[in-house]
């Protein structure tokens, strides 16, 4: 069958036999959009996490039918090292990355919590980011966290002053 | 003899291999005196002090270095990265000594058929240790060698040349490295210039943003699971599910059957299949009907009563004074027992490999930290000379100890070789639970005698433990008769109270039905656990503050000093007090893991029945510091996944089966039951950098332990630490 969406901004179309193919093989494997991750195929892990219409979903265990007609993003549609999402720059500015594998899942799932909360509580954070880390890079991001809400704020002000 | 003949047969002697290692450990103990305890303690102790070297190329720059027509180098790295910030910290010292900046700087993985390799691979809090000397020997003599071109170039003596940024001038003029190399056919290698001066380094010591974070922070595809070739198909393995399962036979009629398979691949030891999706694979693999042979159903009380001290045998790996004889005379000893769990690595990056085999040669990326033991395996299963063979490391999403075996990397070689396409083949979540090379679980027996002012006159550690270091490619299939104790599973079982009188530790080995092996700091967390919860009851009988009780019984040799300092320094800094206070208590613990020693303070509080740690404060020496940000990353890291064995996680054995198989079920450590606060204090009471990656791992477990006690008045000798 055939599904249509938009990722990243970019119309697609893609032909699939098995419509309940989970979203995350169709980006990794058939868009080649590898930056979400395999973590552990039942969304325990939030390794895979990106967005449909702006909401967090863990891909690996959301069937791609379900896209049809809708807004995908991933890591790659975030931000880029031109112009990164405020939530990158804070995972730059404080350097949170060890092995790196699990971060884009947490930076999605960052990102919506944002739009959600715009200053999130340590509590709104303990309650919302529950994505795994195995290197335990969990201290510096949720400092990385608070920095995101605060350039974000600040960037939000400064379009709405100017 | 020329001086350049001279210079050569000098570099040729040239070694970095002089302070010894796991190497020279068969040397050591070949002999008439094998069996004899005397020298295997000699082994212990030695392997416990002895910095890991470099078992690596150290004097071809040409394998090393790469410039570039941008002007920028490529260090070609033999560690890989794996998040422990190896490629940044390595960045940082070739920069500093080829005088470039450390934008123009790139680490890759130096793929095997380049021949730059470590035959120890990446592992132990070694990376940055073993190569801080080799690598800036290197890069002064690449940069000496490119000098020397650029003053035949310029027509100048080199005498007149000075360096930055990777531009070479000399009497106003200018010749930038990549114009310096093009053209030049052939290379005289010098002999190895003087180093800088420490002080005079631009990037070393300071705390330079890694290198690979934007790659990690835009989504870059750099790990193993990420990698592809042209025309790739993908594979699927079929596991048993039953511990100690081999395989018979399989039915592979309805999975040959199944859409888009291309071949249904079966071995001697395992059945595969291949197909055109993933999904496809996955389905195939199920309809695979595989028949396996099991000879009992295991249960976690088998597992249970096979880690007991007093079975098997044991092995005396430290021993100063009589503490054996004063603690069997003694009747009022004081005795201790201490348990932890069997733990999984849980990487979020599943084992797997792209590989791709033609007639006579082979390709595979994978994510390993064995580089040379992968290429030599997959050789010899698919019958391809090793030179042949090009193993293409990538970045590893999580290694700890996961990655130093890698049967995936043969799997995926087999299955390309019967499809002659290359093929991509990973594990699952529930194979990488049930599959996985476990960190035992141990048994620890803690005695002792305290003199009449407290002071301790004879303690003994006795530890029963599944095999580390044993069974792993890693170790020579010898090492288990030379050594007698698996020095894995001892690791951080040493009494580190070098003032006490007489001291014992003895290390009893337990052969588990499924692997056990590398966890990172192996056996660390568990046996300072043991001990540092232990030191804290002692302190308690003797009426002693915990944390002077322990200064006061460390002795004051250079170790000794130096595991001082930070004991010092992390008290004073937590303003440790041995008592609880508005429901918060502190809790003391420390530890020496590859030279390098470690304290650590925790603040704790019992909330809904459940620990909560509030703040970790964390002093540690590791010498030398590279990139201080790094250290700190590391330690913050190490001291949340250790609360995360320590407090939180457990498998177990269920009518056969390892479980839990899924993220959830076996419980980690998250976001919420982080410290808000970690503070880290670096000492650097050593001229060259030390291991950094395993030691903040070690007192994590026994400080919220003791902190807990010091709360509730409840002694936790079994992890996962739960208060009741």
């Amino acid at each position: 069958m055939k599904i249509s969406f938009h990722i990243n901004n970019q119309p697609q179309t893609i032909t699939i036999e098995d419509q309940n193919t989970p979203l995350l093989w169709v980006v990794r494997d058939l868009l080649d959009l590898k930056g979400t991750k395999f973590g552990c195929g039942k969304a325990a892990c939030g390794a895979c996490t990106l967005h449909v219409e702006g909401q967090a979903v863990r891909s690996c265990s959301f069937p791609v039918h379900l896209v049809e007609g809708k807004k995908v993003t991933t890591i790659e549609g975030l931000g880029t090292p031109e112009d990164p999402h405020p939530v990158q720059q804070a995972w730059i500015e404080e350097i949170v990355p060890q092995c790196g594998y699990c971060q884009p899942g947490f930076m999605m799932a960052t990102a919506a919590l944002l739009e959600e909360i715009p200053n999130p509580t340590d509590d709104d954070i303990d309650n919302n980011i529950i994505n795994v880390c195995r290197c335990a890079t969990y201290y510096r991001m949720r400092k990385a966290i608070h920095r995101a809400a605060s350039i974000k704020n600040d960037s939000t002000t400064n379009s709405v002053n100017s | 003899m020329s001086d350049e003949k001279r210079a050569k047969k000098k570099l040729s002697r040239r070694k970095f291999l002089v302070r010894g290692g796991l190497g020279t450990l068969g040397v050591l103990a070949v002999g008439t005196y094998l069996f004899r305890n005397p020298i295997r303690r000699s082994l212990a102790d030695f392997a416990n002090t002895v910095e890991t070297p470099y078992l690596g190329d150290t004097k071809t720059p040409s394998i090393w270095f790469e410039v570039l027509n941008d002007n920028s180098v490529i260090l070609y790295s033999p560690k890989v990265e794996m998040g422990q910030g190896t490629f940044t910290g390595l960045a940082q010292i070739a920069a500093d000594e080829l005088e470039i900046d450390i934008d123009q700087i790139k680490v890759v993985n130096s793929p095997s058929i380049s021949g730059n390799m470590d035959d120890f691979g990446t592992g132990g809090s070694t990376s940055i240790s073993s190569l801080w000397q080799p690598l800036r020997e290197l890069a002064a003599t690449t940069r000496e060698m490119i000098k020397n071109e650029a003053a035949k170039k310029l027509g100048v003596e080199v005498a007149t040349l000075s360096v930055a940024n990777g531009i070479i001038s000399s009497d106003g003029k200018t010749m930038s490295y990549a114009e310096v190399v093009d053209g030049v056919k052939e290379w005289k290698v010098p002999k190895t210039p003087a180093l800088r001066e420490i002080k005079s380094y631009k990037f070393v010591g300071k705390p330079i943003p890694r290198v690979d974070l934007k790659a990690k922070v835009f989504g870059e595809h750099i790990f193993g699971m990420d990698a592809s070739m042209p025309d790739m198909l993908f594979g699927a393995v079929v596991r048993p599910s039953e511990i100690g399962a081999i395989f018979e036979d399989a039915d592979i009629a309805e999975a040959e059957k199944m859409p888009g398979v291309i071949k249904v691949v079966k071995e001697k030891d395992f059945v595969g299949v291949v197909a055109n999706s993933r999904m496809e694979a996955e389905n195939a693999k199920h309809a695979i009907k595989t028949t396996w042979k099991t000879d009992k159903v295991w249960q976690t009380k088998d597992i249970e009563d096979m880690i007991k001290v007093g079975q098997g045998t044991p092995i005396t790996i430290q021993k100063e004074g009589n503490a054996k004889s004063i603690l069997e005379d003694d009747q009022d000893k004081i005795t201790a027992e201490y348990h932890s769990p069997l733990g999984a690595h849980a990487q979020l990056e599943p084992n797997g490999a792209v590989a791709y085999v033609e007639e006579d040669k082979a390709t595979v990326m994978i994510s390993t930290q064995v580089v040379k033991i992968t290429r030599d395996e997959i050789a010899k299963r698919i019958g391809v000379s090793k030179d042949k063979v090009n193993v293409i490391p990538t970045f590893l999403g999580g290694g700890f100890g996961r990655r130093l075996h890698t049967p995936n990397g043969i799997q995926a070689a087999v299955l390309s070789k019967a499809v002659g396409k290359p093929v991509k083949c990973f594990l699952d979540r529930k194979e990488e639970f049930q599959h996985d090379t476990f960190r035992p679980p141990t048994h620890h027996v803690l005695k002792a005698k305290l003199r009449e002012n407290g002071m301790i006159e004879a303690i003994e550690h006795n530890v029963s433990s599944g095999d580390v270091a044993f069974g792993s490619p890693l170790l020579p299939g010898i090492a288990p008769a030379l050594m007698g104790a698996d020095l894995g599973a001892w690791r951080g079982g040493m009494i580190n109270y070098s003032a006490i009188p007489n001291y014992r530790a003895v290390s009893w080995r337990v052969k588990l039905p499924f692997a056990t092996s590398w966890w990172r700091s192996l056996g660390l967390l568990a046996n300072t656990f043991a001990i540092e919860s232990f030191m804290d009851e002692l302190a308690e009988k003797a009426g002693k503050d915990p944390v002077q009780y322990r200064l006061d019984q460390i002795g004051d040799d250079e170790r000794g000093f130096r595991l001082k300092e930070v004991i010092k320094a992390a008290a004073e800094k937590a303003g440790y007090k041995d008592k609880a206070e508005n429901g918060r208590a502190m809790g003391f613990a420390c530890s020496v893991d590859v030279n390098t020693p470690c304290a650590q303070v925790v603040e704790v509080s019992i909330e809904n029945e459940k620990i909560k740690v509030h703040k970790v404060t964390c002093a540690m020496d590791p010498g030398l510091v590279v990139n201080p940000d790094q250290v700190r990353a590391q330690c913050e890291g190490a001291i949340i996944m250790g609360m995360s064995a320590s407090m939180y996680e457990r498998m177990y054995v269920e009518d056969g089966q390892l479980r839990p198989i899924i993220y959830g079920p076996y419980r980690m450590a998250l976001m919420r039951h982080a410290p808000k606060e970690i503070d880290v204090v670096l000492l650097q009471n050593s001229e060259t950098p030390g291991g950094v990656g395993e030691p903040p791992l070690g007192p994590i477990g026994a400080a919220v332990a003791n902190a807990v006690y010091r709360l509730t008045g409840q002694r936790l000798r079994s992890m996962p630490l739960e208060a009741s």
